[in-house]
């Protein structure tokens, strides 16, 4: 396993690599420059306007821009915030446990659907549960995230007045009152995250599942008399889940999109919600950095992935 | 059910073409004696806080979200097949170039790259094709250009597979240069999945129209694309729930009939069917 966790780390250098190349590309190519408004400003002399563009290296070859820019990214120095006044780095750290807590969750919330409904809707293809359970997925992935998110706000905070819409990071209680009022706004974010994820998985489960579970080997594991469940959770899920995981990982990205917007829509005070702020207010380094977390999130979840394969199959480790 | 999903969504999509010749109500007609009425005779949906008619500014949000939808559609398949067939007819490092291309764009972090991309470039896009024609462009193709990738892998595949069969071998032995082979033997027989990929990014690219509107960062407020309306609604839940419920109900119904053709092509055009 250890030689396998290391070389799936080699690969994930290069994508990281790539992805920043991509990053620093947009940047370059946008038009606009930084020192825009000082070159319009009559005040300021020309040798000073010329010797700042050299201080901070913008008539550089682009390569040698990118390197610096990568240099200090690796170091944490992500630079300072224009609106905020604080550094970037203390700005986005303070926002990742929420979102990745609130992604977390929901994402467990999803498992818990997709994974027992799917196995039950594929080991009975095409019974009553299955039609049922299939529609309701194809209407759950056809929800998008900001409706469902606005239907709840509308249902539970404003008609049944049951939970608070707006998530507040400074709650007065202590103690289990501040579980409890935590949990009680972190409700409806986690929902609906929860529900557009589990409808999409389950999809995947229940077609993985049908594909394994016709194979000769699930049929002598039953010959040899093992429980049905036995036969399900040991035989079945377990090769059934190594697509799914591949597809699981692929729609990482799709699932931080879906993130940025709940948290847009509960005033979550995570980070996407500061790269909307960010992006409404020009904020570009904060911008850039919350790009750059989001992309070694995605690679992260990735890695993830991959190791998950060596646990659920024990032969790719070994390749 | 794709059937009846068919017929649906023409109906829609029917009603969104024609129905502002009938409905003869000006999306930005304002009227502040009727501000967020609930729906009624004189307007079916409702109307907003500017009393505009929803029910008018649905249809016309409708054409530019299905105009976005079907062009970044196109955009995607387009490239998609492109960068499928390039990598599917040459082997070695171009194949492989490509395909470490495809993995890299398919684990970018779509949503916060289109923001970012958005930001950068709107200004100029704006000044150089005008505010509606410049989001337009800019939208469909940033949705376009982050959603070829499945495409291009099962063109790829299609090809691979297409390739080596008796019919483009006999085609080769009577001398068809390579780009008709494509053009004239591979490509048309690898086109099922295609269609069905593109029917589904049909619906994706709505939904990612319609999720950059309501982060306000997509159409021009005087622009009433779908998601605009839901975007313009949220503040005003308590007061106007109609007024939310319509637009998001149009998206629903939108993706929710697509995907059941996607769904229903996709059992048609699949001879491999599961039991």
């Amino acid at each position: 396993m250890g030689p396998y966790i290391l070389r799936r780390l080699l690969i994930a250098l290069p994508s990281l690599l790539g992805i920043s190349v991509v990053l620093f590309t947009v940047l370059a190519l946008a038009p606009g420059d930084p020192f825009q408004e000082l070159a319009l400003n009559p005040n300021v002399p020309a040798e000073v306007k010329q010797a700042l563009r050299e201080k901070f290296g913008l008539d550089d070859p682009v390569w040698q821009r990118y390197f610096r820019w990568l240099w200090a990214m690796l170091h944490g120095d992500w630079g300072f915030s224009f609106i905020s006044r604080v550094d970037v780095d203390t700005l986005i750290w303070q926002r990742v446990p929420v979102t990745l807590a609130v992604i977390g969750m929901s994402q467990l919330l999803a498992l818990c659907i997709a994974l027992p409904v799917g196995i039950i809707a594929a080991v009975k293809p095409y019974s009553w549960f299955d039609r049922i359970a299939s529609s309701l997925a194809f209407i759950g992935f056809s929800l998008p995230t900001f409706f469902t998110g606005l239907l709840l706000i509308l249902v539970f905070s404003i008609k049944l007045d049951w939970l608070p819409f707006v998530f507040r990071s400074d709650i007065p209680e202590t103690g289990w009152a501040w579980w409890w009022a935590n949990f009680k706004q972190a409700i409806m974010p986690i929902t609906v995250l929860g529900l557009f994820q589990g409808a999409s998985w389950m999809r995947y489960v229940r077609s993985a599942v049908l594909d394994v579970v016709r194979l000769d080997y699930v049929t002598t594991a039953r010959s040899k008399g093992l429980a049905e469940r036995v036969v399900i959770v040991k035989h079945v899920v377990r090769n059934a889940l190594i697509p799914v995981v591949t597809l699981v990982a692929l729609q990482m990205p799709a699932v931080f999109g879906g993130a940025i917007v709940t948290e847009q829509i509960f005033r979550i005070p995570g980070i996407g919600s500061l790269l909307i702020d960010a992006i409404l207010r020009n904020d570009t380094p904060v911008i850039m950095a919350v790009t750059f977390v989001f992309s070694c999130l995605v690679i992260f979840f990735n890695l993830i992935a991959d190791l998950l394969y060596g646990w659920l199959d024990p032969r790719i480790s070994f390749r | 059910m794709a059937l009846f999903s068919l017929c649906l969504l023409a109906l829609m999509v029917l009603a969104v073409v024609v129905g502002p010749f009938f409905w003869k109500v000006a999306i930005n007609d304002i009227d502040f004696s009727a501000r967020m009425t609930t729906p009624s005779m004189a307007h079916p949906m409702g109307t907003d806080d500017l009393g505009q008619d929803i029910l008018a500014r649905i249809l016309y949000g409708g054409r530019i979200s299905i105009a976005v939808g079907l062009a970044a559609m196109t955009m995607a398949i387009f490239v998609g097949v492109l960068i499928g067939s390039i990598a599917g007819m040459s082997k070695g490092w171009v194949d492989t170039a490509l395909m470490w291309l495809t993995d890299l764009f398919l684990s970018l972090p779509q949503l916060p790259l289109l923001l970012l991309i958005i930001y950068l470039f709107r200004d100029s896009l704006k000044a150089m094709f005008g505010v509606e024609m410049g989001v337009f462009i800019l939208i469909v193709l940033v949705i376009g250009g982050f959603r070829w990738m499945p495409v291009a892998r099962l063109v790829r595949a299609q090809f691979f597979s297409l390739r080596e069969k008796e019919f483009v071998e006999a085609a080769r032995a009577l001398g068809a240069s390579q780009s008709r082979q494509v053009i004239r033997h591979i490509l048309p027989n690898s086109l099922g999945p295609v269609i069905v990929a593109g029917t589904i990014d049909v619906a994706a690219a709505i939904i990612a129209e319609s999720t950059l509107s309501f982060l306000g960062l997509g159409f021009p407020p005087d622009i009433p694309t779908w998601g605009r309306i839901l975007f313009d609604s949220k503040d005003y839940l308590d007061i106007a729930p109609h007024w939310a419920l319509f637009p998001g109900l149009a998206i629903f119904l939108t993706v929710l009939t697509i995907n059941f053709v996607g769904d229903g092509l996709r059992d048609a055009l699949d001879p491999r069917k599961v039991l």
